[in-house]
This record gives C-alpha cells, sequence and structure tokens, in this order.
C-alpha cells in the first residue's frame, strides 16, 4: 500500500512527558509499520476540551479550534486532519460543524483570527485515529501485518465516551459499537462482546473536581471487565485510560476490592501484534503493568 | 450580585426562556424539550443533579431564573454526550448545559465553592496562558484550589498516583518551570481577546 499521510493534531496530553505520552509512542510504531505519515500540525494549540467552559465562551472556544484548521490548511492544504485524542477529536470536529452551519459565527471566528493573520476556509475532514485504521486501511490490511498474534488474550473493549457520541464512528451503534471488539479480533485476542460498561461514562474531567462520584462510575467500568473474564482493558481516548488506570489503588482502598487491571491502547495491542518491542509499545508507560503483553513482546 | 446581572433581570423582565435564548450557547432550543426524561434516565451522574436537565428546561419556561443559574446542576455534566445520542427531539444538551454554566459564571451566579466551576476556570486560565495545558501545574492548582491547609492534603492523598506518573515518564517536574507552550502566544491570545470581545457585543446587540 502507498504511504498515506495526515495532517496531525496530537494535543496536549501526547506531549513528551504528559498523561498520554504512552498513546504518542504506540500510535508512532504503530503509523510505522501501516506506513502511515503524520505531519504534525505547526505551533497547534489547545482545543480547550469538554471543560474550558467555565472561562471561555463559546466564540473563544470556537476559535482555539479554528486556529488549529486554519493552521493546517496552511501547512498541509491536501491532508485531512487527524486527532488520536478524542476530546482533541471532538472539539475540532464539533467547530467544523458549528462553523459549518452559522455564516456569522464563521465570519466572527475569521474576524478574531485576523489578528494573527490567519484564515479559516474550513473544508477539511476532521478524523479520528481510529477512522483512519479502519476506513483508510481496513481491518483485513490491519491483520495482514499481524506477527504475534496476541491468542490467548480476553480484552474487553471500553469506548467510552466522547469517540462514541455525538459523532461516533461510520457505521457504528452509539449503544454497542464493535470496532474495538472487532480490532481485538483482528490482532488474534478474544473480545469480550457482553463488556456491559462499553459505552459508560469514567466521569472525564470530572474525576478531578469530583473524584468520589467518578470513581463509583470507574469501579463499576473496571469491575464488569473482571466480570466479563477480561485480562485487560482497551480503550481509543487518553482520558478513559488515565481515569480506569491511575485511580484503581484508591477504589481498592474505597471499595475493598482488589483491582489490579492493566489498561491499554488500541495502538499498544497492534504495535505489540506488529512486533515491535516492550518500549515501542510504550509498555513501559503503564503504572498497572500488562504482564501478558510484555511476555509476547519479549519473545 | 453583579451589575450585569442587574442589567439582564431588568432587560428581560421575567422572561427567563427569551433570556437563555438570547445569551446562552444553543439556547434557542430548550423550547423543543418535550419533557420525555430520556436525559435524566441517561446521565452518568443524573443522581447528583439538584435539577437534571429535563427538570432545568421546564424551570426555564417557568421563569425559575435564580434556581437555574445558582445550581450546582449544570456543573455536574462529564460531556459524556449520551443525552444528546437519545434525545429524540434532537437538542444539543450537552452544549445547553456548558452554555449555562458559562452564563451562570459570567452573572457572578454559579455557586462560589462548586469543585467543577472552579476547576474549569483553572482549566482555562492554564491553557490560555500558554495555548498548551501544563497538567503539571494543572494539577497543583486544583489541589490547592482550596486552600493550602486542604492543598497538602489532597498532594498528600495524591501522592502514590503523582509517583507511578513520574515513574512512567507520564509527568515531569519540569513542566513545573516552563514546559510545553506555543511559539505564536501573541497571536493566540489577540485571536481569544478579539472573540471575546466580539462575543460580548453580540450578546449585547441580542435581545433587544
Amino acid at each position: 500500500m502507498a504511504k498515506k499521510s495526515y495532517s496531525f493534531y496530537p494535543g496536549c496530553s501526547s506531549q513528551k512527558a504528559a498523561s498520554s505520552s504512552n498513546y504518542q509512542v504506540s500510535v508512532d510504531s504503530m503509523c510505522q509499520e501501516l506506513d502511515i505519515e503524520l505531519n504534525e500540525i505547526p505551533d497547534w494549540n489547545c482545543c480547550s476540551a469538554s471543560i474550558g467552559y467555565a472561562g471561555g465562551g463559546e466564540l473563544p472556544r470556537l476559535a482555539l479550534s479554528a486556529r488549529n484548521m486554519a493552521l493546517s490548511e496552511q501547512a498541509h492544504p491536501d491532508q485531512d486532519i487527524v486527532a488520536t485524542c478524542a476530546a482533541c477529536w471532538l472539539a475540532t470536529k464539533e467547530t467544523q460543524e458549528r462553523l459549518h452551519d452559522d455564516n456569522d459565527l464563521l465570519a466572527e471566528t475569521n474576524q478574531a483570527l485576523s489578528e494573527a493573520g490567519l484564515k479559516l476556509n474550513n473544508d477539511k475532514k476532521v478524523r479520528h485515529m481510529v477512522e483512519v485504521l479502519i476506513e483508510d486501511i481496513g481491518y483485513e490490511e490491519l491483520g495482514k501485518h499481524v506477527k504475534k498474534p496476541l491468542e490467548g488474550l480476553k480484552i474487553a473493549g471500553y469506548v467510552g465516551c466522547q469517540t462514541n457520541r455525538p459523532f461516533g464512528i461510520d457505521g457504528e451503534s452509539f449503544e454497542n459499537p464493535k470496532y474495538l471488539d472487532k480490532m481485538i479480533e483482528t490482532v488474534g485476542a478474544e473480545a469480550c462482546d457482553k463488556y456491559e460498561k462499553k459505552v459508560s461514562c469514567c466521569g472525564g474531567a470530572l474525576a478531578f473536581s469530583e473524584p468520589e462520584k467518578s470513581q463509583a462510575l470507574i469501579k463499576d467500568i473496571i469491575e464488569s471487565a473482571y466480570d466479563n473474564g477480561a485480562d485487560m482493558i482497551v480503550t481509543p481516548c487518553p482520558v478513559c485510560q488515565m481515569n480506569t488506570e491511575v485511580y484503581q489503588d484508591q477504589i481498592n482502598a474505597k471499595y475493598g476490592t482488589k483491582f489490579k487491571m492493566p489498561v491499554v491502547y488500541y495502538s499498544t495491542l497492534l504495535s505489540v501484534a506488529y512486533g515491535k518491542s516492550a518500549k515501542q509499545a510504550a509498555l513501559d508507560g503503564h503504572i498497572i503493568r500488562a504482564k501478558e503483553l510484555e511476555e509476547i513482546a519479549g519473545k | 450580585m453583579s451589575d450585569y446581572n442587574q442589567q439582564m433581570i431588568e432587560k428581560y423582565r421575567g422572561n427567563f426562556l427569551r433570556e437563555v435564548e438570547a445569551n446562552v450557547e444553543e439556547g434557542d432550543w430548550v423550547k423543543m424539550c418535550m419533557q420525555c426524561g430520556v436525559c435524566s434516565g441517561s446521565c452518568p451522574l443524573g443522581p447528583h443533579w439538584d435539577h437534571p436537565p429535563q427538570e432545568i428546561f421546564m424551570m426555564i419556561r417557568a421563569n425559575k431564573r435564580e434556581e437555574v443559574l445558582a445550581s450546582t446542576s449544570m456543573w455536574m455534566c462529564t460531556s459524556c454526550y449520551n443525552c444528546i445520542a437519545r434525545c429524540p427531539r434532537g437538542l444539543p444538551i450537552t452544549h445547553i448545559m456548558h452554555g449555562l454554566a458559562t452564563y451562570s459564571k459570567r452573572l457572578g451566579l454559579a455557586p462560589k465553592q462548586q469543585p467543577t466551576a472552579k476547576f474549569a476556570q483553572l482549566f482555562w486560565d492554564n491553557l490560555s496562558k500558554t495555548g498548551r495545558v501544563n497538567e503539571l501545574k494543572l494539577g497543583l492548582s486544583l489541589y490547592f484550589m482550596n486552600g493550602f491547609a486542604e492543598g497538602v492534603k489532597t498532594a498528600l492523598k495524591m501522592k502514590d498516583i503523582g509517583l507511578g506518573m513520574l515513574k512512567t515518564k507520564r509527568m515531569s517536574p519540569m513542566e513545573y518551570f516552563g514546559g510545553h507552550k506555543c511559539k505564536d502566544t501573541k497571536g493566540l491570545h489577540a485571536i481569544l481577546k478579539k472573540a471575546q470581545q466580539l462575543e460580548e457585543a453580540r450578546i449585547g446587540k441580542s435581545g433587544g
């Protein structure tokens, strides 16, 4: 297959020594194998996620994503925008949609952008990395690169919220999207197809401000993975990953559970299955180590 | 209470629905709610809302201005978009909740000690300063948002998580001394300032 190139929006949490830097490392390894070229949008900024609204009004928040899109149009005119972070993807796609539907808002946004010499045409596709894998590469091709099938592993596909709603992945349902399960099977593992917390919320940013309420949600997400016999959870979202991984000790202390469930990214699974080393798959970037994957990667 | 709040009370004289339509993001959708309650039943934090979304929509129509704007309700939104995906009338409920939260903050009516209201402001301040979120500073400002003593307590409670993040190179103490940022922060600040001015002018104009 020929090389595929995209205008890449990594987002704050993917930066070096940030909370999902391990996601980025595994995405890079995965893309290398699949001949996907990610061209970083020069000087991109934060999208304000879904929590910037206390300080930022509608237009300032739209302007943030509009700046990224304008920079992408300038630097990579013929390439779709691709994000790996659920919130980055959502905020950018939402901005594109709202500015597409409202010419006054687009005019005002451009007036703001012109302060920095930028202009938005708003004619690019905004896509999640998962869409690139499914639509541009395809499950069959994804499977062809597998060198070390993840046989014997049972994995709960935790899709979460923002890669699923309100846009979601084309052809998938909101209540029971199947793409993660299909990816799990593509790399030779078994998917927990009855995992009932697949699209439940982990609390998102409220894990910081309302820890008790959010940890009650997280507890159910992990418990259900155990109930379904999962060895680990896999997710496409940096916030989901962090929330379901790092609070397990606090949840254990509060609820008397004994959780120690690894939570990895789809790109981690693909990287390991593609024969990348533990380091290339960023397995050392997990607080709860995915020992089964480390074993396979070490073979 | 702020002057702005007083101005708005006088301007809309008891027509809160009109006030919301003119001033709240996606507010013109509110009248479309048919009170089915699917949003409230679908919300992950549903039990914690003073008034779940469906109730908020009816309260807006019933002119319960103070009760809506001063409630902690909208600040319970996790942005999971379940309500949007399921609403049979297609209301952008998540956005309306964000919009109501923004508006209540502007009016000075948001509950002062509401943790998400505080955190959301910290998040905005953090990102708009350099153009990118500084996770370390954001975390620290979150721990200390209720004063020093409580901050130390929270920081100790979170110590193990912090160490885990350090060990896995998902956090760096160096971020405290600068860290990641946009190169053109000047341009970014100019854009944000202009966007804010334009929005204020638009809100001032609308609704007559």
